[in-house]
């Protein structure tokens, strides 16, 4: 696939008085056209700070960034503003101009572009169609539920047809409910557009159902990249543990986990979520396998089949032997107690 | 008491009125436009998304705080050379005006930096981030988004002068102000003196509901 962002050893300090922090620390990444893109990792992790050096809402200290062929780190003036009439971005605070109505905060975004007056009203009541909000053209900000506020804001972004949408956060001062109509929308608009997304999340639920890719980033570094799928079925990182444990992790009581001790976690390999591995077991070694807890989950369509299982009452050989079994057809893990439990 | 409290308010009222009008109508109009503009020009020079510079914002900052130091009598006294050479005269309402202007226009300068501060960065940047240039974002975003707390600071200022112009008024001016000094005070006319009080609280009174009620018209 064809790149659209390269971000090239990029590195952002910040200087408070004496004090240096480095927010993003050397991350080199390539962003794919057309992919749903998601940054994940917990906060202060420099996910916004990155994304930011993409339309230079943040210049880097050092290093380039590469938005469709060209090197746009030293950009200024016109150069900078046509850079950013390609790239739309939406906010975790919807930042909309609260005294300008919902009409004149899309309006705005077309102003920017120099558009023709009399095109203007016309697209706006286009825009505003697609997020299903035409009906508010002539509300404050201020009369809006929050995921209108978000919907308005998407709008405003996709005004000049952007190669790019930058989502910092863009769901995660929402409810549940909000939450899910910004993401209906952000998902019908990549349907029907091939445009490029790239989501910053600290939301599990959130990537799991949005991502192509996934950066995992921690302390201004990128600790994993990879296909959304394999990194919930097969966490590397420690921080991308955390971010998938909030999604496996099971709410048992302590009395239970107290009388088990040996306790794994089995994450289906995608062609044998549905396979009967556990009957397999104990039909071939005879052993006693009970299943504590299990679901099985979508990542983008996908099933990913989990299971807390405990091993009881064998020898150690034949655990090696179980557990060499079970690998061949799930990623095995010794299941570790959530420390609240 | 009374028919002579109303002999002198008959004579002398409608000049007092006239001349306090002048002094307002002058001096607030001028400031009004120059305090915006010196309030915009200190925010966006003290801004790294607009137009930063460090020495335009150092001398227009520290001439703002030159002037506000100046106690506002005192400052009548010292621009008298300057007001003399602008406008011909050193007493009347319109020479009054002058000292009035400046101290007026750095007041709402400082208070229109300060709205402009309080607005949202994050709408600022949104409004970045869409390509606008700094023009737009400072007609569309900042005016709209401080228009209600620039309300409020041309309140205080309205006030503020109405004060002035009595100070103004002591020193040559003339005014409502100058009435209350001359007769209510020199010539213990108490009936003259409280009627300008009672004038004075009146047009505060409603310069202040005129000013919330604007204020909360640009409030959404």
């Amino acid at each position: 696939m064809a790149e659209i962002i390269r971000f090239d050893n990029v590195r952002v300090d910040f200087s408070r008085g004496d004090e240096q922090f480095t927010a993003v620390d050397g991350v080199s990444l390539s962003i794919n056209k057309g992919e749903f893109f998601g940054i994940v990792g917990a906060s202060g992790a420099g996910k916004s700070t990155l994304v930011r050096t993409i339309n230079l809402l943040q210049r880097p200290t050092s290093g380039h960034v590469i938005v469709d062929g060209t090197d746009v780190t030293d950009l200024k003036g016109r150069k900078l503003s046509a850079l950013r009439l390609k790239i739309g971005m939406i906010f975790q605070h919807f930042n909309l101009i609260k005294n300008a109505t919902v009409f004149d905060n899309v309006a705005f975004a077309l102003e920017a572009s120099g558009t023709p007056r009399r095109k203007i009203a016309p697209r706006v009541v286009d825009l505003l169609r697609l997020v299903g909000l035409e009906d508010k053209i002539r509300l404050y900000p201020g009369n809006l539920s929050g995921g209108q506020k978000q919907r308005v804001a998407i709008a405003r972004a996709l005004a000049n047809d952007p190669e790019i949408l930058l989502c910092d956060e863009a769901t995660s001062a929402l409810d549940p409910d909000n939450t899910a109509e910004v993401i209906d929308s952000l998902k019908r608009i990549k349907e029907s557009y091939p445009i490029t997304v790239v989501f910053i999340t600290h939301q599990e639920q959130v990537a799991r159902s949005l991502f192509d890719r996934i950066a995992v980033m921690e302390k201004g570094k990128v600790v994993e990249v990879g296909d959304a799928y394999q990194i919930f079925a097969h966490p590397q990182a420690q921080s991308t543990k955390d971010l998938v444990s909030r999604s496996t992790e099971y709410e048992l009581p302590p009395e239970v986990l107290d009388r088990e001790k040996d306790l794994y976690l089995l994450t289906f390999k995608e062609d044998h979520a549905y396979d009967a591995v556990i009957a397999e077991v104990a039909r071939r070694f005879d052993s006693d396998l009970s299943i504590i807890a299990g679901k099985i989950d979508y990542i983008r369509h996908k099933p990913l089949g989990v299971l807390l299982v405990s091993l009881r009452t064998v020898s150690e050989t034949k655990r090696e032997e179980i557990i060499s079994f079970i690998k061949e057809r799930a990623y095995v893990t010794p299941y570790k107690r959530p420390a609240n439990a | 008491m009374l028919e002579q409290t109303l002999t002198i308010l008959h004579n002398e009222l409608w000049k007092a009125f006239r001349e306090t009008a002048i002094m307002m109508g002058i001096s607030f109009g001028l400031s009004l436009v120059l305090g915006v503009a010196l309030g915009f020009a200190l925010y966006l020079t003290g801004s790294g998304a607009f137009y930063k510079s460090r020495t335009l914002n150092a001398i227009s900052s520290g001439i703002v705080n030159l002037i506000r130091s100046i106690p506002f009598i005192i400052l009548v006294v010292f621009t008298l050379p300057f007001t003399f050479w602008l406008v011909g005269t050193k007493i009347g309402p319109v020479a009054a005006s002058v000292p009035m202007t400046i101290a007026a226009t750095v007041f709402l300068a400082r208070l229109v930096e300060g709205a402009l501060k309080g607005v949202d960065g994050g709408i600022i940047e949104a409004a970045l981030a869409t390509g606008a240039g700094s023009f737009l974002i400072v007609r569309r975003v900042l005016l709209r988004e401080a228009a209600p707390a620039i309300a409020r600071a041309v309140t205080v200022v309205f006030i503020n002068l109405i004060g002035c112009s009595a100070m103004a008024g002591m020193v040559g001016g003339g005014g409502i102000g100058n009435l209350a000094v001359q007769y209510g005070y020199y010539r213990y006319e108490t009936g003259i003196m409280i009627f300008t009080i009672v004038v004075l609280v009146i047009i505060v009174q409603l310069s202040q509901y005129l000013g919330d009620y604007v204020a909360s018209k640009f409030t959404h």
